[in-house]
C-alpha cells in the first residue's frame, strides 16, 4: 500500500501538468510565497481514519514532490511536514505546597490548544527554519500553541465587546506563559506533541515522504496536514491537506447514544450491570450443582 | 488486545481492564465493599480520564454488588429491613452531599476536599478497625472463645422508634441506622464512592450487627446508591463509558462470585483485619500523594474549570 502511494508520487513528477490529487484532499497547491519557481505536489496514504473498537493508533504516509518550472535555484532545500489535531480548551493547574500538603493552587484556562501536533523535518528545526518564518507560519510546537492561545484570547476579547484595534497585551503571553510552556512539556511527555527531526526523507532534491504515527488516544475531528518547502530557512511554498478522524461502528453508536439520549443511556448501563450481576450469580449456581 | 473506549477516548488493554474488574469484584464479594475507592485510582493509573473513571466505576459497582447480594441472599445474610432504613437515610445524606459538592466546586477545591476526606475517613476507620480486629483475632488465638454478647445495652437502646431487625438479631431504634445511612450517603456523594467501607465498620461497631449479615446488607444498600450515581453522571456529565463498564463488569461479577465464596472460609475477625489493612493502605497511598513533592507540578485537563 505504501509502495503504491510512493509510486503515485513518482507519476506525479513524471507528468506534472494535471496534479494528481487523492480523493477528498481537495486543497489546491497554495500560490508560492515569493518565487514561483518551486511548488509542492502531494498526497496522503489515506484521508480518513476510522476509530473502531480495536483502534490502536494509525500510520499516515505523507508523500510529495517539488514541481519546478525552471532549473532548481541555489541554496539548501528542506521540507517540513506538520499534522495538527482539532483544538479545544484546556485547563492547566499548578500544585503548590500549602501547610505541608501539595494542592492544586493556581490554574489557567487556555481557550484553545491543539489536541495533537506533530512536526517532521529534514533537519534540525532551528537550523532549517528562520525565526521570522516560524512566526509567520506558526510551525514549531511552541509557536503554534502560543499563537493559537493568543488568537483565542483575542477572539474572547472581541466577543466581549473589546475594540479589535486596541487589543491589550494579553496576560496569557506574559504571566501565564509559564503555564503554556508547562502544558507543552506535559503534552510532549504524553506523546500528544511531537517534534520529529530528520524524519522527512528527501531524495534527489525532489521527492519527499514522512511517516506520521497517530496515537491511540486520538480525538475525533479534522486533522490538518501542512507541508512547507524551504530554501535557506525561508518558506518558498506551502500546501495543506486534511484527514477526517471519526468514530465508527459500535463506537459511533455508543457515543451518539450517550450524547443524544443520556437518560436512556444511563438506564441501559444500569440494566447491563444488573443483568451481568444476576447472570454471574446464576452461572455460579449452575457450576456448583 | 487493545480496546478503544468511545467516551474516555483512549485505547486500553482488554486483559488489564478485565483483571482490574476481577480484583475489585473479588474484594467486593469478600468484604461487602463496593470497590469504588479502589477502581477509581486504578483506572486513573491506566490513563482513563478522572471524570470517566469515577462515573464508570459507579456503574461497575452496581454489577458486582448485585452479584454479591445474590450470593449472600442464598445464605440468608441480607437484612433487607436494615438495608431499606439505611437507604432512606442514604438518599437524604446524598442530597445534602451533592449540595456541599457544588459549593466546594464553586470554591475551586473539590479535588483537595475529596482527597482529604479520603485520608481522614479511610485512615480513621481503617486504623480503628485494624486495632479492634487484631485484638479480637489474638483473643481467639489465645484459646478463649469469644462470647458474643447479644444484649449489651448502649445509649442507642434508649432512643425511641424501636424496630425489630430479625436477620441481624437486633431490636433497636431506627434513628442510629438512619443517621449512619445519611452520613454514608453524604460521603458517597462528595467522594464518588458507594460508601461500603464506612457502612461495614459502622454496622459492625455502632449497630452491633453480625459481620456475616453486614456484608450482604451493605452491598444491598450500595446497589441503589451507585445506581443513582450512574444515572446522575450519565445525564449531567455524560462520562459513563459503556464499553469500559462492560469489560470491568465482566471481570467484576466473576471476581465477586469467587470473593464471596472465599469469604465463607475466613473467620469474621480475619475478614475484618484484611479489610482494615486494605482501607489503611488506600488512605496511606493518598496521604503520600498529598505530602510528597510531585515530579510534575503541572497538570493538563481538557475542558474549562467552572
Amino acid at each position: 500500500m505504501r509502495r503504491i502511494a510512493f509510486l503515485l508520487a513518482l507519476t506525479c513528477l513524471a507528468a506534472p501538468a494535471p496534479a494528481q490529487e487523492a480523493p477528498g484532499g481537495d486543497a489546491p497547491a497554495a500560490p508560492p510565497v515569493e518565487t514561483p519557481v518551486e511548488t509542492i505536489v502531494s498526497g496522503l496514504s489515506q484521508n480518513r481514519v476510522a476509530i473502531t473498537a480495536n483502534f490502536d493508533g494509525d500510520e499516515i504516509l505523507v508523500y510529495g514532490a517539488v514541481r519546478r518550472d525552471a532549473p532548481a535555484p541555489e541554496g539548501r532545500l528542506d521540507v517540513i511536514v506538520t499534522a495538527e489535531g482539532p483544538s479545544g480548551p484546556v485547563t492547566v493547574r499548578r500544585k503548590e505546597r500549602v501547610a505541608g500538603i501539595w494542592i492544586n493552587k493556581d490554574s489557567v484556562n487556555i481557550s484553545s490548544a491543539p489536541s495533537f501536533y506533530a512536526v517532521a523535518t529534514t533537519g534540525r528545526l532551528n537550523e532549517i527554519l528562520s525565526a521570522e518564518e516560524n512566526r509567520k507560519h506558526a510551525i514549531s510546537i511552541d509557536q503554534l500553541v502560543h499563537l493559537e492561545a493568543a488568537d483565542a484570547a483575542m477572539q474572547t476579547w472581541v466577543a466581549r465587546g473589546g475594540d479589535p484595534d486596541s487589543v491589550p497585551m494579553f496576560p496569557i503571553l506574559l504571566a501565564e506563559g509559564e503555564f503554556i510552556r508547562s502544558m507543552i512539556r506535559v503534552r510532549t511527555g504524553e506523546g500528544r506533541y511531537r517534534l520529529l527531526e530528520n524524519r522527512v526523507q528527501l531524495s534527489e532534491q525532489t521527492l519527499f515522504r514522512a511517516d506520521l504515527t497517530l496515537p491511540s488516544n486520538l480525538t475525533e475531528g479534522v486533522y490538518r496536514v501542512r507541508m512547507f518547502l524551504l530554501r535557506d530557512g525561508r518558506v518558498i511554498a506551502n500546501h495543506e491537506r486534511w484527514i477526517r478522524v471519526r468514530k465508527e461502528g459500535l463506537e459511533r453508536m455508543v457515543f451518539n447514544l450517550s450524547r443524544e439520549q443520556p437518560l436512556l443511556y444511563g438506564l441501559l448501563s444500569l440494566a447491563i450491570a444488573a443483568f451481568a450481576g444476576w447472570g454471574a450469580s446464576a452461572a455460579a449456581r449452575l457450576i456448583r450443582r | 488486545m487493545q480496546l478503544y473506549l468511545p467516551i474516555a477516548e483512549v485505547s486500553v488493554n482488554v486483559f488489564l481492564l478485565f483483571g482490574i474488574g476481577g480484583i475489585v469484584g473479588f474484594l467486593s464479594g469478600m468484604f461487602g465493599v463496593g470497590g469504588g475507592f479502589l477502581i477509581t485510582p486504578l483506572l486513573f493509573f491506566i490513563g482513563v480520564p478522572p471524570a470517566v473513571a469515577v462515573a464508570t466505576g459507579a456503574n461497575q459497582v452496581v454489577a458486582s454488588s448485585v452479584s454479591g447480594v445474590l450470593a449472600q441472599m442464598k445464605r440468608k445474610a441480607v437484612d433487607f429491613r436494615m438495608g431499606l432504613v439505611l437507604l432512606a437515610g442514604g438518599f437524604l445524606g446524598s442530597a445534602i452531599g451533592i449540595w456541599v459538592f457544588a459549593l466546594m466546586q464553586s470554591l475551586g477545591q473539590v479535588d483537595l476536599f475529596v482527597q482529604i476526606s479520603y485520608v481522614v475517613f479511610l485512615g480513621f476507620i481503617g486504623a480503628t478497625m485494624l486495632q479492634e480486629s487484631l485484638r479480637a483475632l489474638l483473643r481467639t488465638r489465645g484459646g478463649k472463645v469469644q462470647v458474643r454478647r447479644a444484649h449489651t445495652h448502649s445509649w442507642a437502646h434508649g432512643l425511641p422508634f424501636k424496630m425489630k431487625f430479625r436477620a441481624s438479631g437486633l431490636y433497636i431504634s431506627v434513628i442510629p441506622p438512619l443517621a449512619i445511612g445519611a452520613f454514608t450517603g453524604f460521603l458517597a456523594a462528595i467522594m464518588g464512592v458507594g460508601g461500603g467501607f464506612i457502612l461495614v465498620p459502622a454496622m459492625i461497631y455502632l449497630l452491633g450487627m453480625p459481620t456475616k449479615v453486614v456484608i450482604g446488607t451493605s452491598l444491598f444498600q450500595i446497589i441503589f446508591v451507585s445506581a443513582f450515581t450512574t444515572v446522575m453522571h450519565s445525564v449531567t456529565s455524560q462520562t459513563v463509558d459503556m464499553m469500559l463498564a462492560l469489560v470491568l463488569i465482566f471481570g467484576g461479577v466473576i471476581g465477586a462470585q469467587i470473593g464471596s465464596r472465599v469469604g465463607v472460609y475466613l473467620k469474621a475477625e480475619q475478614l475484618r483485619v484484611l479489610l482494615s489493612l486494605l482501607v489503611v493502605a488506600v488512605a496511606l497511598r493518598i496521604a503520600v500523594d498529598l505530602l510528597i513533592r510531585p515530579a510534575e507540578l503541572y497538570s493538563v485537563m481538557p475542558g474549562v474549570l467552572p
